[in-house]
C-alpha cells in the first residue's frame, strides 16, 4: 500500500465520520440532508477504494440520490403543512418534555455495549477471511456472465434479488396507500437554469442508465445501478413538469411494478423441469435470460423509484372523497 | 499482508464510528426526519464492515458475496426509508388537520 493513498483514505475517514456527526447535529434539517448526500457520496468512494465498485455506484445511485430527492421532497412538504409563521414554531416537531438523563445514560450505555462488540468482532475476524471466493470462483463458468457480482445477484442468489424486487414492489403500494388521499404541496418553482439542465442532462443519463444495465454483465454496472440511473429520468421530468401523472396512467403504472417480480418469477418456474430446480439457468442459455432479466427488472425498479418519490397516486379526487385539508381549489395538478 | 495502514484497517473502524453514530442518532433524536437519518447512517456503517470484510489484499478479487448482499441492503433501505418518509408526511398532516380544521394554508398553484 503505497503512502499517498494511505494518507487519502485516512483524510476520507476522518472526513465521512466527520459528516456523519454533522447530518445528526446540524439545527438546519435542509442543511442536515444535503450533508447526509455529501456523506454518501464520500462514503462511496470510499468503497471504491475498497474495490466494491458496484456497491459504490448502487449507493451513490440509490442510497445517496434518490434518497437525498425522497428526503428533500418530505421536507419541502412538511414545511408547506407548517408554512404560516404561526405555525412555524412547532417546526421544531413537538419538543415535550426532555428526555429524562435515566434514558440517556441507559442509551449510551447500549451504545457503547455494541460498539464494544462491534470492535471485538472486527479485531477477532480473521484479515481476508475464508469467505465466499473460492466457491464463486469456481461456479462462475457456468454462472452466464462474467462479472462475479452480478453473477451472485442473478445467478447464485438470485432468490435474494427476487425478494429484494418484491420489497421494492411492497414499498410502492404502502406509499400509495398511505398517501390515498393526502394533499400535495405545490411544486417548488424551478428556475431556466434547471429547465437547461434536464434539457441537457436526460439524452445523456438515458444513454448512461442502458450502458450501466448492458456493461453489468461483465464489469461493474447492472439493474439496481442502471434503474436508479434512469428513474433520475423520471425524477427530472416530474420536476420540471415535462411529466405530470394523470389518474389514468394508474393501469399502466401498476404493469410497470409488477413486470420485474412477474418476469423473474416466471423465468425462474420455466427454467425448472428436465431435473432442474427453480432459478437454475440450462447454461448454453443462462446469459440471454439473465440479461433478460435485467433489462425487465431494470425497467420496473426505474419506474417504482419514480413513483416513490411521487408519493401520491394519481388519483382524480371526487369531492366527497377528498379530505376536510385540500379543498378544491388546493394543489390539485391532475386534470 | 503489511503491517502499514491497509484500506481495511481504516474504514473498519470508520464504518463501526459511523453504525454507533447513526444508533444514538436513531435512539436520541427527537426530529422524525432527523431519525430516519440516522438509521440510514446505520444502514452504511453496516454497509462499512461488509465490504471491508470482503476486501483482499489488491491482486485477489474482492468477495463477491457481501458485495451483493450491500447492494441488496440499499434497495430494501431505500424501500423502507419511503415508506417511512410517506408515514412522516401523512403524520404530519393529520396533525396539521387536527390543529387547526379549518384553516389550512392557502396554496398557489399554476396546474
Amino acid at each position: 500500500m503505497s503512502d499517498p493513498l494511505a494518507i487519502f483514505d485516512l483524510l476520507l475517514a476522518v472526513a465521512i465520520v466527520a459528516l456523519a456527526l454533522a447530518t445528526l447535529s446540524v439545527r438546519d434539517l435542509f442543511a442536515a440532508i444535503v450533508l447526509f448526500v455529501v456523506f454518501g457520496l464520500l462514503s462511496a468512494l470510499a468503497w471504491v477504494r475498497l474495490s466494491a465498485p458496484d456497491v459504490a455506484l448502487a449507493e451513490a445511485a440509490i442510497g445517496t440520490g434518490v434518497t437525498g430527492a425522497l428526503l428533500l421532497k418530505t421536507l419541502h412538504h412538511l414545511r408547506h403543512v407548517t408554512g404560516t409563521p404561526e405555525r412555524a414554531a412547532m417546526r421544531g416537531m413537538t419538543p415535550g418534555a426532555p428526555v429524562p438523563m435515566p434514558v440517556i445514560w441507559a442509551n449510551a450505555a447500549f451504545c457503547g455495549l455494541i460498539a464494544l462488540g462491534l470492535a471485538v468482532a472486527f479485531l477477532g475476524a480473521p484479515a481476508a477471511g475464508p469467505g465466499f471466493d473460492a466457491l464463486v470462483a469456481e461456479a462462475m463458468p457456468r454462472s452466464g456472465v462474467e462479472h462475479p457480482v452480478t453473477a451472485v445477484l442473478l445467478n447464485f442468489r438470485a432468490y435474494d434479488t427476487l425478494m429484494e424486487v418484491v420489497v421494492l414492489l411492497a414499498a410502492v403500494i404502502a406509499v400509495w396507500q398511505i398517501e390515498r388521499g393526502l394533499s400535495e404541496a405545490p411544486a417548488p418553482v424551478l428556475g431556466e437554469v434547471f429547465e437547461g439542465f434536464a434539457r441537457l442532462t436526460l439524452p445523456a443519463i438515458v444513454v448512461l442508465g442502458t450502458y450501466l444495465l448492458w456493461k453489468g454483465a461483465e464489469a461493474p454496472g447492472g439493474a439496481f445501478q442502471g434503474g436508479a440511473v434512469l428513474a433520475a429520468v423520471g425524477l427530472l421530468l416530474l420536476l420540471a413538469r415535462l411529466y405530470v401523472p394523470q389518474p389514468s396512467h394508474r393501469p399502466l403504472a401498476r404493469w410497470a411494478f409488477v413486470l420485474g417480480t412477474g418476469a423473474f418469477a416466471a423465468v425462474a418456474l420455466l427454467v425448472t423441469g428436465g431435473g432442474r430446480v427453480a432459478f437454475e439457468y440450462p447454461a448454453e442459455h443462462a446469459k440471454t435470460l439473465i440479461l433478460l432479466i435485467e433489462g425487465v427488472v431494470t425497467i420496473s425498479i426505474a419506474v417504482t423509484l419514480a413513483a416513490l418519490f411521487h408519493g401520491r397516486e394519481p388519483v382524480a379526487m371526487a369531492p366527497g372523497e377528498a379530505p376536510a385539508a385540500s379543498r378544491s381549489g388546493e394543489a390539485r395538478d391532475a386534470g | 499482508m503489511p503491517a502499514d495502514l491497509s484500506p481495511h484497517l481504516i474504514y473498519g473502524p470508520t464504518g463501526i464510528a459511523v453504525f454507533i453514530i447513526g444508533l444514538v442518532g436513531a435512539l436520541c433524536a427527537q426530529d422524525r426526519l432527523r431519525r430516519v437519518l440516522a438509521l440510514k447512517l446505520c444502514s452504511v456503517g453496516a454497509g462499512f464492515l461488509l465490504i471491508t470484510a470482503a476486501w483482499r489484499e489488491p491482486p485477489a478479487a474482492p468477495d463477491p458475496v457481501p458485495h451483493a448482499l450491500v447492494i441488496t441492503g440499499i434497495v430494501v433501505m431505500i424501500s423502507a426509508t419511503a415508506v417511512a418518509l410517506a408515514l412522516i408526511r401523512r403524520l404530519k398532516s393529520l396533525e396539521a388537520e387536527a390543529d387547526t380544521p379549518q384553516d389550512t394554508p392557502e396554496a398557489s398553484h399554476d396546474a
